[in-house]
């Protein structure tokens, strides 16, 4: 993989997890209410996933999608904006932290109703492949999505009309508060998607170079013309369902284990070498220095400095989201109203 | 110019008017390609459209409705029929929380160009389960538009008017009109496509009434006329916005309001517009509006329940003469 797409993964995972992190605080501080459904430990699949797109193809998203759309490219400022219910939010305030929504990214909008998601895409699909484009739909859900109806009506229609859909569940285990042994029968995700002739793979959900990659072969499967198809990625949440939950039916030891796989330390793991700091490079003496650059240079990756400055990037990333979300002003009942007859043109109703 | 053809036939009609104009209108339901449609709407379409344009779909309601919500957010412009109204309880998620939210709750971002046409109300014994009227659920939904198209004319004009709207529209057809006959004119224009009409003018109480039950009104208005009582019948079109204005200035003529209306009475349609025209027309009115209307069971199977369970002229006829009584 190239240095700069190896580069471009880590600091969208670790944008994605401070952005969180902040939202987190924000609402901890009353700046954000509501339900704030969090993403920390699930960001190699967004971004894996997000990277192997192309911009012309179309993203349907959950509840749980304020990465998705981070990674998409709506800016920060702007998405933050939208999780404080302001007007210069993705959608003016209006939709908040559930229902992000950018046409121009095509972002095709976060669902909250568990398993909408689905036809959604489906139709998404059904347009693109009538029109003989070449777009994809990425369709995301989680495990406890699996088990309504929608799920299997559109892996019927999807696989019946051959739709450019990819599939992709964010499998962390559990819906909600309950254990996928407790609410799915067959809990291998994938192996449902067999059911339909829908070509299904599972994936480690906490490697993005492997999430990254099997999107990538999904993608061009899609793009080929041979239907949809339907990735599992194992993965973990570290906080609760949302802010207002504790998580207190998940052991300490599991979610612990969880945390030693987080997602961010095994790609940190992966593109900066465990070299010594400068200070012990210099002790070694010249050639080692030159020894290291060389390395560091040939592999593209990422010494410990450029690590801190990319975090320290971030950091004042986040801190102009927060800034530009108080600075935006509340949306009014007018624009509200606007919103919702947006489509009227100049149709005259009575 | 203008023809005699069934109201199926008006539909059919318009769908095939749309599909020839525009590429981006697409058919989707249970039967609509292959079959024609349960009620004949799409017969001959699939012939002349193909199969992704009039695609027959699974029983899958919430799933091919919600398919259609998609299709509209990338400019498609769908028109899901819903086999009958009953089946639209698995779809209202798709037409509730999505179609009537999407252009919201993106904050004004995407058009959602979606028809779903179902025929709803009472047929011929079709029991419990298939006699559902869902007015009053769609219409306390802000977002979505509905017309109740009552005669081949306007099932033309409508459909035509919904699939060339950027909103989510509910048209809501008849079981029982589809074999009804009445005039066509395709070229002539078009009222705006929420806009009431007065079908029978008089100076003694105004009926205002929608769907199957404008027909049974004026058969109703025939009786009381030879009784002396000259009634005016306002077919409403749409529930969803109602046309008040069009009420109120026969309200002003006429002082008495009755409503009739398919649906059970608790909360139903009929609640609204007695409501919003009490509001509007308070100091017109020289007695207390009355409401015809379904009652509160469920439609029983056998024929006389059944028959006893929904308005019928009769029983428009005696609630026109109370009201003049007083």
């Amino acid at each position: 993989m190239e240095s700069r797409t190896l580069r471009a993964l880590l600091h969208d995972m670790l944008l994605a997890r401070a952005f969180e992190e902040r939202a987190a605080e924000e609402y901890t501080r009353g700046n954000i209410a509501g339900f704030l459904h969090l993403y920390p430990g699930e960001e190699a699949v967004a971004v894996g996933v997000l990277h192997a797109a192309e911009p012309s193809d179309y993203i349907v998203s959950t509840y749980r999608e304020h990465v998705h759309a981070l990674v998409r490219g709506i800016p920060p400022g702007v998405l933050m904006a939208e999780l404080f219910g302001r007007k210069d939010g993705c959608s003016g305030g209006l939709g908040g932290s559930m229902h992000l929504f950018d046409r121009e990214r095509r972002f095709m909008g976060g669902y909250a109703i568990v398993g909408e998601t689905f036809p959604v895409a489906a139709g998404i699909g059904y347009a693109v492949a009538m029109r003989q484009l070449p777009e994809a739909v990425i369709c995301f859900f989680g495990d406890g999505a699996v088990n309504q109806g929608t799920f299997h009506e559109a892996l019927n229609m999807t696989a019946l009309w051959q739709l450019p859909v990819l599939f992709v569940c964010e499998n962390n285990r559990y819906q909600i508060g309950t254990e996928i042994h407790r609410h799915s029968a067959v809990a291998e995700v994938y192996k449902r998607a067999c059911g339909y002739r829908i070509p299904a793979h599972r994936v480690d959900g906490m490697d993005v170079l492997a999430v990254h990659e099997a999107t990538q072969a999904a993608l061009a499967e899609i793009r080929g013309g041979n239907g949809p198809q339907f990735l599992e990625f194992e993965t973990y949440r570290f906080r609760g369902h949302s802010m207002a939950d504790p998580g207190l039916y998940r052991s300490k030891v599991e979610v612990q284990s969880f945390e030693q796989e987080d997602p961010i330390t095994v790609a940190i793991a992966e593109t900066v070498p465990a070299y010594p700091s400068q200070e012990q490079i210099a002790a070694a003496g010249p050639d080692s220095i030159a020894r290291l650059s060389e390395h560091l240079n040939d592999a593209g990756h990422l010494s410990t400095d450029q690590l801190e400055a990319m975090k320290a990037e971030i950091g004042r990333i986040v801190e102009q989201a927060v800034e530009f979300a108080a600075n935006s002003p509340e949306p009014t009942m007018a624009d509200a109203v606007a919103a919702l007859e947006c489509n009227r043109g100049t149709e005259v109703l009575i | 110019m203008a023809g005699e053809v069934l109201y199926w036939q008006a539909l059919n009609r318009a769908l095939d008017a749309e599909l020839a104009a525009d590429d981006a209108v697409f058919v989707l339901g249970e039967d609509v390609g292959l079959y024609g449609g349960s009620y004949r709407v799409t017969e001959g379409l699939y012939a002349r459209y193909g199969e992704w344009r009039l695609r027959d779909t699974p029983i899958s309601e919430g799933g091919f409705t919600g398919l259609g919500v998609g299709a509209a957010l990338v400019g498609m412009r769908p028109v899901v029929e819903i086999m009958t109204i009953n089946f639209a309880l698995l779809a209202l998620d798709a037409i509730i929380n999505m179609a009537a939210k999407i252009p919201f709750m993106s904050g004004g971002q995407f058009p959602m160009p979606l028809v779903v046409r179902m025929p709803g109300g009472v047929a011929k014994q079709l029991a419990a389960q298939h006699s559902q009227r869902l007015e009053q659920t769609l219409m306390n939904v802000p977002g979505l538009r509905i017309a109740v198209p009552a005669t081949p004319q306007d099932a033309w004009w409508q459909l035509r008017q919904a699939i060339r709207s950027d909103e989510p529209i509910i048209l809501l057809e008849h079981e029982l009109l589809y074999f009804s006959k009445g005039p066509l004119d395709e070229t002539a224009e078009a009222p705006p496509m929420h806009r009431a009409s007065c079908r029978r003018a008089g100076p003694d109480l105004t009926i205002v009434a929608y769907s199957r039950m404008v027909d049974l009104s004026l058969r109703a208005a025939a009786r009381l006329a030879e009784q002396g009582i000259e009634a005016e019948v306002i077919d409403l079109r749409s529930l969803r916005p109602v046309d008040w204005d069009t009420c109120a200035e026969s309200l002003k003529r006429t002082h008495r309001l009755l409503v009739v209306e398919e649906d059970s009475r608790f909360a139903g349609a009929g609640a609204e517009i007695v409501a919003g025209l009490t509001e509007r027309c308070f100091f017109d009115l020289d007695a207390a509006p009355e409401r015809v209307a379904g009652r509160e069971l469920p439609i029983a199977f056998n024929a006389s329940l059944e028959a006893a369970s929904i308005p019928r002229p009769s029983d428009i006829v005696a609630a026109g003469k109370k009201l003049c009584a007083r």
